[in-house]
Formats: structure tokens, C-alpha cells, sequence
């Protein structure tokens, strides 16, 4: 029934809608980024295809939006407050909720002001604690280095680009920290918060961040944004040692 | 420019009023990402017709109790500009417009997996630029493209084309003047890798045996359209990774 198994394109290769992945029957977990119809398996947005023998998979590489998955660290700006807690934005189709409850460690009182904690315009880092197709998400801040943000920057970054932000293991978020000399939270909805020493310093990770971004695709990206690094500190210490020796 | 009389759509020599051969498309341009604001966004022409389209979502339903429960909404509208046609045109939304909306927006509905992002909403916005006969297709292939520069999940890129009939020939992609004279218009539009048609319409009269040459003709024009929509859409990253590698 299932007759042979057939991919048809190369690892690495850029897919777009409607292109015929593979024919046959294969044991793919479900994802959004392909669909079945019949036995032929197509791409349904633009990305990379993956193949790890007996299976493949589509990496996406366009989309502004987070999908809530429980367990997530999210970085949460505080849209509004409530009686009992805050609606925060995580960059989903969806708003979210962080009972105060979470964040006090006790119920909150009647009618007291909430704003005292966390106010709006704030950002939080959080858990994402709950969520299902029929109801909003709701946050948590119970945990180590979970909570309200009060120092460093937050950079948006585009939610699909994040897993490239943070390598494989890890590796290019340890080449953004120990390069750079910041402290580095990089969470799933596409924000990243970063605490420098300077602010060049910050300049130059928003700008490694960016170049991630835009080249999320190609190979060798760690060895070159390594490089970017070194290269505009260098410049910087060599500019302000010249800027020392004309005065 | 109006003319009152109809002139001569097929010359002595078989070619159209443009100078094309009856199955040959018009030079056509495509483009995504030419907005900054909007989620994912498209700019398409089709011969002198230029449409842009932009899209944001899925995002939250405003209002509230207007969400699905099981789907996304998709609000789509189309509209053209004042400046797009001969005659000043009134920028309210006309009848027309509101049913090309309708038709564009159920068209759409088949492409798009609305089902992955319940009770949230994907708007759909295009603007006519230039009209010059094909707008509804023009927008529909801006909006598909848009949905899939938003990183949207889709079945398919839709490729669409309109055939017709002037003076008796069955002719591909209309041109203005084919589509006020000619004695029929035939928009087709397809999910081409699954062989599925989201939209077809007729205005005007052919035998059964000039649809099947009509929609055999829109097949090859649907099939050259999507090899260009997919090189659009691939362009982007295939150069970046030439210069990276």
C-alpha cells in the first residue's frame, strides 16, 4: 500500500508553497509547515528543508508571529492592567494573562493597585504556563530569573529566526555572549534581552542580531558573525585610541 | 480612453490589438515585501494593471465576538484607487467591489490552513493602482503571495489568468478593450501543485468545446504564471545564499 518512500528534493534546499517534498509514507511528526495529501507531502510556507534520513522536516524562514507552546520563556509586554493581574503581549494571534497571584506568591487583595509591581509599558520575563486552542494563554513568573525587567535592553527579533539566534546547543548565543560580554535571555516569541557593559557594545550585538536575521539561511553564519564581532570591536578600540592620540 | 465603437479585436494578421498572439500572456512583474508595516506584503503587475497588497495577521479578532471558534477569519478587501481607471472613481466601496471582495476572500479561504490559528483573524488589504482589465486576479495572486510573504501556512500559491473570446477566437488574458468587446470572460484561478481551481467565473457565451479550449489554454498561461511566482518567492533567500556560501 505504502510502496516506496521517495524524496525528491536536497537537504538544504529552499522550499516555497506547493512544492512536492517527498511521495510515499513516512513517520513525520505533525507540523504545520507540511502538508499530506494522499502520499505526496508538500511545503506550505517558504523555508528550509531539513532531511535526517528517514525523515525531513520544514524550517520556516518567513513569519512574525509566535505560536504559544506551554513551557516557553517568553518575554511579555504589559499591554494593561487588570483587578487580579496583567494583559500582556507576547507577539501571538493571542493576548495573555499573568495573574498577580503568580507574581505575589498570595491572592491579590481587593482593590489594591497593581500597578505598584508592574505597570504598563513594562516587560516581563515569564513561563508560558497554560494555553489551548480554545483559551487565551496565561504566564507565570515562578521561577529562577523570571519576572519584571528592570535593567538591559529588549530587541525584537522575528519569532522564526529564533532558534538561529540560539544556535545548535546553544552555540550562537555563547558566541553573541563571551564575543560581546553581555548577558543574554533569548526568548521564544522573538524578544532578546540583553544586558552589556556599554552601550557599543550593545550597538554591535543589535547589529550581529540583525545580520542573523537576514542571513538566517546560509552556512558558516557563527564563524562570520564571530568575525563581524571581533572586527567593529577592533574598529572601535582602534577609533577611540585615535581619538585619543589626536587630541 | 473611451471608444464607442468596438473596434477590431483579432487583425488581418491573427494577432490582437496589443501586437500578442491569442495564447500569449502580457509581461508580467511580481515583487514581495515592499511594505515595512505589514506582516507580508506584494506588488503585481499584469501588463498595464499594478496592484499592491498587504497583509496583517493572524492577529486578534476586533470585535471580540465576531471570532471563530475553530478558524481564522479572513477579512479581505478590495479596492480601487480614485486614480486608477480613466474616469475619477469614487473611493467608497462600490457593489462591485464588495463582491470581488466576497469572490477573492472564498478563493483565498481554500488556499489558507485557516484551521491553525482559531478564533484569530488575517486581514487581506489590496489596492488597485492601475486597472487595465484582470484586476481580480491581478489582486488575488498580490494576496497570495502577501499570505505567503506573512509566513502563513497555504496549500498553494495561487497562479491565475482569465481567457476570453473576441471575435470568435478564444484568446488568453484579456486586455482591456477584449474585455469590453469580447463576447466572453473567463477568469480561472488554481492551486496548481493540487491541480484544484479556487475560482472560476463566466460572463458571456462559448460553446462547450470553446471551455475546454479555454481552460486548457488558462492551464498553460496558470502553469508559466507559478514558475514565476515561486522563483519570486525563492529570489529572496537564492541570492543571499550565493553571496553567504
Amino acid at each position: 500500500m505504502s510502496g516506496e518512500n521517495k524524496i525528491y528534493l536536497q537537504d538544504k534546499s529552499i522550499v516555497v508553497p506547493g512544492d512536492l517534498i517527498a511521495e510515499g509514507n513516512f513517520q513525520i511528526p505533525w507540523s504545520p509547515y507540511i502538508i499530506k495529501q494522499s502520499n505526496k507531502y508538500f511545503a506550505s510556507v517558504v523555508g528550509i528543508l531539513e532531511i535526517k534520513e528517514p525523515v525531513f522536516e520544514v524550517i520556516p524562514l518567513e513569519g512574525s508571529h509566535y505560536y504559544p507552546r506551554i513551557g516557553d520563556t517568553v518575554i511579555a509586554l504589559v499591554k494593561d492592567v487588570e483587578q487580579y493581574g496583567w494583559i500582556v503581549d507576547i507577539k501571538a494571534p493571542y493576548s495573555a494573562y499573568l495573574p498577580a497571584a503568580s507574581l505575589l506568591g498570595r491572592p491579590a487583595n481587593v482593590g489594591e493597585d497593581l500597578r505598584r509591581y508592574i505597570d504598563v509599558g513594562d516587560f516581563v520575563i515569564a513561563k508560558l504556563e497554560s494555553f489551548d486552542r480554545t483559551s487565551d494563554p496565561t504566564l507565570s513568573v515562578k521561577g529562577k530569573g523570571l519576572g519584571r525587567v528592570s535593567t538591559g535592553t529588549v530587541i525584537d527579533v522575528l519569532p522564526v529566526k529564533v532558534p538561529r539566534i540560539v544556535g545548535k546547543g546553544r552555540s550562537m548565543m555563547d558566541t553573541l555572549s563571551t564575543e560581546t560580554g553581555c548577558d543574554l535571555i533569548v526568548a521564544q516569541n522573538g524578544r532578546v534581552w540583553a544586558n552589556c557593559p556599554s552601550i557599543e557594545k550593545e550597538k554591535i550585538l543589535i547589529t550581529a542580531i540583525r545580520t542573523i536575521e537576514q542571513e538566517s539561511h546560509t552556512k558558516g553564519l557563527t564563524d562570520r558573525i564571530k568575525k563581524l564581532i571581533k572586527e567593529s570591536l577592533g574598529d572601535k578600540s582602534v577609533t577611540s585610541s585615535e581619538a585619543q592620540t589626536n587630541t | 480612453m473611451l471608444q464607442v465603437q468596438k473596434p477590431k479585436l483579432i487583425l488581418d494578421d491573427g494577432r490582437r490589438l496589443d501586437g500578442r498572439r491569442p495564447d500569449e500572456l502580457r509581461p508580467m512583474k511580481m515583487e514581495i515585501g515592499v511594505l515595512k508595516n505589514a506582516d507580508g506584503s506584494s506588488l503585481v503587475e499584469v501588463g498595464n494593471t499594478k496592484i499592491i497588497a498587504a497583509v496583517y495577521g493572524p492577529r486578534e479578532m476586533h470585535p471580540r465576538h465576531l471570532a471563530l471558534p475553530n478558524r481564522a477569519t479572513l477579512r479581505v478587501r478590495y479596492h480601487m484607487t480614485p486614480f486608477s481607471t480613466d474616469e475619477r472613481k469614487s473611493p467608497v466601496p462600490s457593489r462591485r467591489e464588495i463582491e470581488l471582495s466576497k469572490v477573492i476572500r472564498e478563493a483565498l479561504e481554500s488556499s489558507v490552513l485557516v484551521e491553525q490559528f482559531p478564533r484569530s483573524s488575517i486581514d487581506v488589504f489590496m489596492e488597485v493602482i492601475q486597472a487595465d482589465a484582470g484586476t481580480r486576479l491581478a489582486s488575488l495572486m498580490a494576496a497570495s503571495l502577501a499570505i505567503i510573504d506573512a509566513g502563513i501556512p497555504v496549500r498553494d500559491a495561487i497562479a491565475a489568468v482569465a481567457v476570453g473570446k473576441a471575435d470568435g477566437v478564444v484568446v488568453l488574458d484579456l486586455n482591456e478593450p477584449e474585455d469590453m468587446w469580447g463576447e466572453a470572460d473567463m477568469p480561472v484561478a488554481m492551486m496548481p501543485s493540487l491541480g484544484q481551481i479556487t475560482l472560476i467565473q463566466l460572463n458571456g457565451h462559448m460553446t462547450p468545446e470553446e471551455f475546454k479550449q479555454g481552460l486548457d489554454l488558462a492551464y498553460k498561461g496558470i502553469n508559466t504564471i507559478y514558475s514565476m511566482e515561486k522563483e519570486v518567492l525563492k529570489s529572496k533567500f537564492a541570492e543571499m545564499r550565493e553571496e553567504g556560501s
